[in-house]
Parts: structure tokens; sequence; C-alpha cells
């Protein structure tokens, strides 16, 4: 506007986020540096900025959550958009509707970004082929959950200072986790080393291929260690064979005080929510002061405005560039 | 390419603008001097000792990014870059005094009271920029001006900083 000219061309062009394996670092990186803009406006008396003013964001989720959903739901409220949501319970695809249909009658409503939780990996990949609307996954099946990435990349970079050369260890049911996966890439990218750790049936030696570390043995890998994310164990697993029972699960994968002794002294202790507390996390651990669960979700916040904000800015037309 | 500023010419600007702002604030409301993101961040940090050398202490010093409030968002598309906004005191009750490099159709102004009403509510703002360039879209004015200069709407006033450019000069570049 003063001198107005664009000294360089934009990092981030992408009008959907469908998972951080696409992603370059430096695209990463500039989302999580526009989240820094936006984490002051949750603190400030007025908790909104107009950026998204008059844009309309639908919340899809075929899958139940609380938190992501209201995560989003507020960060696209304090980017001024206008939010609707669509749930599974009330909706026509209890009628036999398929998602794309679904997708294109909310799309002609005039809807500019789509929100998708689904249950079926690529769901989210189908419906960016399908509509002009931006899409952002809110995680799809065992696939991705590119934002949990990101937060956790925010929160740690936060922490530590820096994610370059960490060593970072990813507790539990690696298999069928998708945080475990968008986190592996989030953290590929950005020069961290990644440590899986599990029960072998939870944690195959297959995923050595994918470029992390696998062990079954916890407590040999704690000294090194200076994050340790603590996946939420499904309690449905549980009662499937694929499983110790809780009792042996929490002795050789929960994270308690005595694992947290052997620990770096400035370890961080994360986890993506919410917590089975005394399973795979102690309750001290979880309210101690190497805990960042809580942080997390603040984080949360401002790393999905950020998303929102500027997959809606890509799918502007780029005048200056 | 003509040269408005040199780096001592420049410096005196700055000078002129700090003994201005001294001598127009309050004594007895706190003074907040503010700058928005990048280069009137930098001469605000810039004015900080001038102004006390005027004999004005600012109580107060912070950094706007005016980014979400432009109203130009839907035609920048992807070149919107979004930077903090690093004001960690209450602007309510100080007299604010709002820096900018350029003062040119005024948006930039109108967006940064946008964003400043949004933090609180100061007792007054003052607008003080290096340069005013005229051509203004909306009704805003400075109240401290370093250099007022005619230009046409195809020129660019290019303000250079040392701590962002590494020189201090303002220069008129395009056709007249």
């Amino acid at each position: 506007m003063a001198a107005a000219k664009s000294a360089e061309r934009p990092v981030w062009t992408r009008k959907h986020l469908l998972t951080l394996a696409e992603l370059t670092p430096e695209e990463i990186l500039h989302i999580l540096d526009t989240a820094e803009g936006f984490k002051a406006v949750s603190t400030r008396s007025v908790k909104k900025v107009p950026a998204l003013r008059g844009r309309v964001v639908v919340l899809m989720f075929f899958e139940e959550s609380t938190r992501t959903r209201m995560s989003f739901e507020l960060a696209a409220q304090r980017l001024s958009a206008d939010v609707i949501e669509f749930s599974e319970k009330m909706s026509s695809t209890k009628k036999g509707e398929t998602l794309l249909d679904t997708a294109r009658n909310i799309e002609a409503m005039g809807v500019d970004i789509m929100v998708l939780r689904h249950g079926a990996a690529g769901a989210a990949n189908h419906l960016a082929q399908a509509t002009k609307c931006c899409v952002v996954n809110a995680g799809d099946g065992q696939h991705a959950h590119p934002t949990q990435a990101l937060l956790d990349l925010f929160t740690i970079r936060e922490r530590k200072g820096r994610i370059a050369g960490l060593n970072v260890a990813i507790v539990g049911d690696i298999t069928h986790s998708r945080v475990a996966r968008s986190d592996l890439r989030g953290l590929q990218k950005l020069g961290a080393h990644v440590t899986f750790v599990g029960p072998p049936t939870l944690v195959p030696k297959s995923f050595e291929k994918l470029g992390a570390r696998v062990t079954h043995d916890f407590d040999s890998i704690l000294p090194e260690m200076d994050v340790v994310n603590m996946l939420r164990i499904q309690k449905e697993r549980i009662a499937s064979n694929v499983f110790p029972s809780i009792r042996e699960y929490v002795r050789l994968f929960g994270m308690n005080s005595e694992r947290l002794k052997r620990c770096k002294p400035d370890v961080l202790i994360m986890h993506p929510g919410p917590v089975n507390r005394g399973i795979e996390l102690a309750a001290d651990v979880a309210d101690g002061p190497h805990s960042s669960i809580l942080r997390q979700v603040t984080n949360g916040l401002a790393v999905r405005m950020a998303v929102l904000f500027l997959c809606q800015q890509a799918a502007m037309p780029d005048v200056e560039a | 390419m003509v040269l408005l500023l040199n780096a001592q010419q420049l410096q005196e600007k700055l000078e002129n603008l700090a003994r201005a702002i001294a001598a127009a604030a309050p004594r007895d409301v706190p003074v907040a001097v503010v700058g928005i993101r990048r280069r009137g961040e930098t001469l605000a940090r810039r004015l900080l000792p001038l102004l006390e050398r005027a004999g004005l202490k600012p109580a107060h010093y912070g950094a706007l990014d005016i980014t979400l409030y432009r109203d130009d968002l839907t035609t920048i598309g992807p070149s919107a870059v979004v930077r903090e906004t690093e004001i960690d005191f209450d602007i309510t009750d100080t007299w604010l005094v709002l820096v900018d490099d350029v003062l040119y159709t005024g948006r930039s102004v109108r967006a940064a009271l946008d964003a400043l009403t949004d933090l609180g509510r100061p007792k007054a703002i003052r607008l003080a920029v290096l340069v005013d360039r005229g051509l203004r879209e909306l009704p805003i004015q400075a109240d401290f001006v370093g250099l007022r200069t005619d230009t046409q709407p195809q020129q660019s006033v290019d303000v250079r900083l040392l701590e962002v450019d590494g020189v201090d000069e303002v220069e008129l570049n395009g056709r007249r």
C-alpha cells in the first residue's frame, strides 16, 4: 500500500491442505511463522480479526471429534468467517448420498472453505479434486492429520527453539495413527530424528522403510529423547488381539514419573489428547511441568487460523505477483 | 530516479519529527510509539532515542502488523504475509503515536486504526510519517510529516533503511 511492491514470490500458493507429505520444508515453516502472527489474537480483548470477513467455512465431520471441530470452529470465527456445520448424524448421507454429492450441494450454497474429517483415507484429496472450494484435511482415516502435526511442530519449536536435530519419540499404536504418520512427515522435513515406540503388533519393523527408527524397548531410548509424544490408546483396539493387556501396556509403554526421571531434564512430553490418564500417561506427568498438552491445544487454534487464512488467500488471484 | 533523501537528510527529518512530536505530546498521559511493520516499526524504534533527546520519554513501544486488517486481501491473494503484532502493553488511555514510512492512499493507516481499536481505546492517536506523497483515497492526514512531495500514481517512493535494506535513503522511481 505505501510502497506497494511485492518483494518476493509468495511461499504459500496452495488452496488446499491435504497432507504434510506434499509440502516443502519452506511451506511448513511458512505456516508456523504465519501462526506466530495469529497467536496474539487469542490473548487480546477483541479476539477477532476481520481477515475472512464475508467468507463461509463449513465443518464436515463424518467422524466423532470434539476438540478438532471446536478448534477449527473457533479459528474460523476468530478470522470473522461465517461457520456452518455438517454432521453425519443429521444428514442425508444417512439417506445414501455420496460424499461428493453432499459436497457439491454445500458448495452450491456459496461456501469458500471445507474442513473435512472422514474415516476413509484419501477422502480430502477426493473432495479437493471435485470442488472449487478450499479443502482442509482435519483427519482422513489412518492417512493424515496435518493440522495436528503442524501444531505439534509449532509447540516443539516454541518450547525447544528449534526442530532440526532433535530426537523425537512417538509412542503407542503407530499402525492405526494418522497423527504418527503426519508427525513423522513434518518432523523429517524439518530435520528431526523420529523413533517409533510400541509393541511389535502396533509398531511393525516395516515402518523403518518410512525413515523412522523402530524400537519395542521404550526404556532403552529414554535418555536420548528431546521430545516424547504419547499417542492415545484407542480403547476399542484393546479388545482386539493385536493388543497386550492394559496392565502390560502401561508397564512397558506408559509414561510415568519413574520413566520421566530417566529422560533429559528438559524433555518435552506431548499428547494429542484426549488423554487416558493412567494408561499411556500418568496423571502427575500429564499435569507436570514437562507436559505441553494444554499448550498444544492453544497453539492448535493459531495454527488452524493460519491454515484457513493461507488457503483462502491462495484461492484469490495474485495480482501483485 | 530522484533521490529524495540521502542518509544525512533522512536523519535530519527524523530529528525534526522527534522535536515536533515531543513539543506536541501531553505531559500527563503515557506516550506510546507504535510502528507499522516493517519500515514504520524500524523508524519508530529509531525515534525513541531522538524523542528522549528532545525531552520526551515514551512509556511504551510496539510494532503493529496490519495484514489481517487490509481492505485489499481479496486482490493481493497469497502475497499477504502475516507478521506478529508486538504490543505487550495496554494501549488504552495512552497518547499513541502511529509511525509509518510513507503516507499514500491512507489505506494502511485506516487498517492500522482498525487494528488499534481492537486492542484498546487510546486517549488519542497521532500519525507520524517520514514521507507524505499525496494522492489520498481516504480522508486521513498525518500530524507529523518529515517530507512532503508531489508524486504520480505510477511512481513509487522507495524508503530503504539500514536495518532492513542495508542503506538509508528515499528514492522516487518511475516516470512523471
